[in-house]
């Protein structure tokens, strides 16, 4: 290593210098020089499903499963599971949702966190089901913006070789 | 209310750490009051939104020890995007409830730390990570998603009611939502022109707002706030104490605090809990919060209300600094406040009322004055160094009712003339906290 890194006067040019060499000076306008370093840091969870296992097993099974408030004066019905009621705090239990809803809201994201920025563009939506409290965030494929709209049916599809995530559901114009 | 502090909000100061930001602060809310010294000071309550950034666990510890508080009472506070308004009623209730005299709240957030779009997935993990992050979590993804529905609401099924085509009604009544959020952000930003402390002040044009990036459709780049580094503080006391220290004290009124649900796919579908002036039959075919509105924003206005006795917010009230990490959510949160009805926040807009009297924004602003709205520029023009944000905003809303604005921006253009009755509104997730909290001219 240099004894002493480049310097600049540009954040911008600091970040460039720290994905070449992993150090660079910055020197403000009053002067002032500060050392940056490129610090990575990186994490493999153990990320358990816990009482929310039974959804994404159900995805990967191609089933689209939601929960009900077993209290029958309750009764309240999740798009997106819990296993317990938020109305009353009775238990839940597992039901199968309908495959197809209409849409909600949705969005078409140009940028999105770093893990998804090589995904974009992609549709969001929010779709809700008959019979159904509560609704279901999914990713929209097969149809671009100018299509979307509020009321749109649509049906899941499922990924035949399932990542255990949620994203092994997605909807698509209903056809 | 005594005192405060605010350093310059700008997307990176690399030269300063969390620790002389805080303390830059903090120096300078201590300046004009000889009498309030360290050792008058029983205690602080810290706020910072993410470990992540930091990557430095107990940082608020470090700040204590960098400005010699130890060994007193401190705490750190977190609530999402809500963190320095939660501080704020933190330092609040340490002295409210008799355990402290005087206490500094101080916050701050240094998000140039990482890159923008890593930013962005440390924000998104404040989403429900087994169901929503993983679709492309993206906060702004979360408020376009809010806001169509807000404007399929409000706007498809009222002023475009009479179009036939669904799609076509939709299409227009969103061009329409966009026009008006860009009205917002060109106020916001320009406000902040006379604001030295705002990160992006300038002058906007609607097309200009409209034409920038598409981020996340419908809302552009100029709707949205960004990443920022940044600290303030301020500092509470007792009546008792804040007479000693300055004979242009700020009183607390009201504090109020909800939440609603961590994931928008369980916002119920129930009634309005409404506020004193207004009455059930005015939303009664309105499903409520849905994904349009926030629930815990109402919930937060109606308990500071009650406390400070309002009954009537926007005559009782002379200004807002309110929470618009968004243009969408500055108007959505104009109807939960109570400024107008549930549905009127757009016509709210282009009737000029959250506007300033006395600037030219381009567009004709009628009310302009009625309940100015972020006088400061707001989180969109201002930065929203989360920890710091809620903060910020009782610093401006201080200054505003001390009528020392002028002081300290160097600009009297901002002042609200007799500004006696402010509040400041802070917001977490995707409405999952809300605090307000409402200060009153104290001499």
């Amino acid at each position: 290593m240099r004894a002493r890194p480049p310097t600049y006067t540009k954040f911008r040019d600091v970040q460039a210098e720290l994905e070449r060499s992993g150090a660079a000076i910055f020197r403000d306008a009053e002067r002032v020089e500060s050392l940056v370093i490129r610090y990575p840091y990186s994490i493999a969870y153990i990320h358990s499903y816990a009482e929310d296992s039974p959804f994404f097993l159900g995805l990967a099974e191609g089933k689209l499963r939601g929960s009900k408030c077993r209290r029958p004066k309750c009764g309240f019905a999740y798009a997106t599971p819990r296993s317990h009621c938020m109305v009353c705090g009775a238990p839940t239990e597992w039901m199968d949702l309908p495959t197809a809803g209409r849409v909600h809201s949705w969005t078409t994201c140009h940028f999105g966190s770093e893990a998804f920025l090589k995904e974009t563009p992609y549709n969001l939506a929010m779709v809700e089901f008959d019979g159904v409290g509560s609704l279901l965030l999914v990713r929209l494929r097969d149809c671009v913006e100018s299509e979307l709209y509020v009321g749109m049916p649509v049906e899941a599809r499922f990924d035949p070789e399932p990542k255990y995530l949620v994203t092994d559901v997605w909807f698509v114009p209903k056809r | 209310m005594v005192t405060g502090g605010v350093t310059k909000f700008a997307k990176a100061h690399p030269s300063m750490d969390f620790r002389l930001m805080v303390k830059r602060a903090y120096d300078y809310a201590l300046k004009g009051i000889p009498n309030l010294t360290k050792d008058r000071i029983d205690g602080t309550r810290i706020s910072y939104f993410s470990d992540h950034f930091s990557r430095q666990l107990k940082a608020a510890s470090m700040v204590q020890d960098y400005l010699g508080m130890n060994p007193k009472g401190s705490v750190r506070i977190e609530w999402g995007g809500a963190t320095g308004g939660e501080c704020f009623q933190a330092a609040y209730e340490a002295v409210a409830s008799g355990r402290m005299d005087v206490c500094l709240g101080a916050g701050y957030e240094t998000m140039s730390r990482v890159a923008t779009w890593k930013g962005n997935e440390f924000i998104a993990l404040a989403s429900y990570t087994n169901f929503d992050f993983p679709l492309g979590g993206f906060y702004t993804g979360y408020y376009a998603l809010m806001v169509v529905r807000h404007i399929y609401e409000y706007l498809r099924l009222r002023k475009f009611a009479g179009v036939k085509d669904e799609r076509e009604a939709q299409r227009l009544a969103i061009a329409e939502g966009s026009r008006i959020m860009s009205l917002v952000s060109v106020k916001n930003h320009r406000n902040a022109l006379h604001n030295p402390y705002a990160q992006y002040p300038k002058r906007l044009t609607v097309d200009v707002v409209l034409r920038s990036e598409m981020i996340s459709y419908p809302l552009t780049r100029e709707q949205i706030c960004t990443m920022s580094d940044g600290a303030a503080c301020v500092v509470l006391c007792t009546e008792e104490r804040a007479r000693e220290f300055t004979d242009r004290p700020v009183r607390v009124i009201g504090v109020g605090t909800g939440t609603d649900t961590m994931r928008l796919a369980d916002r119920p579908f129930g009634k309005v809990p409404l506020l004193p002036h207004e009455r059930a039959s005015d939303y009664e075919d309105l499903p409520y919060p849905g994904i349009h509105s926030f629930r815990a924003g109402r919930a937060a206005g109606i308990e500071a209300y009650r406390m400070a006795g309002i009954t009537h917010p926007n005559t009782e009230l002379d200004f807002i600094e309110l929470h618009d990490a968004y243009a969408s959510s500055e108007i959505q949160t104009y109807e939960d406040l109570g400024l107008c009805r549930y549905g009127e926040g757009y016509g709210f807009v282009e009737r000029g009322d959250p506007f300033l009297k006395g600037i030219d924004y381009g567009f004709p602003t009628p009310r302009a004055g009625a309940i100015p709205v972020n006088p400061s520029g707001g989180l969109i023009a201002c930065g929203h160094p989360v920890g710091a944000t809620g903060l910020m905003q009782g610093v401006f809303a201080f200054w505003q009712l001390q009528g020392a604005i002028a002081q300290h921006f160097g600009d009297p253009t901002l002042q609200i003339a007799n500004a006696r009755r402010g509040a400041i509104h802070s917001h977490a997730g995707t409405g999952s906290a809300v605090t307000v909290s409402i200060l009153e001219r104290g001499f």
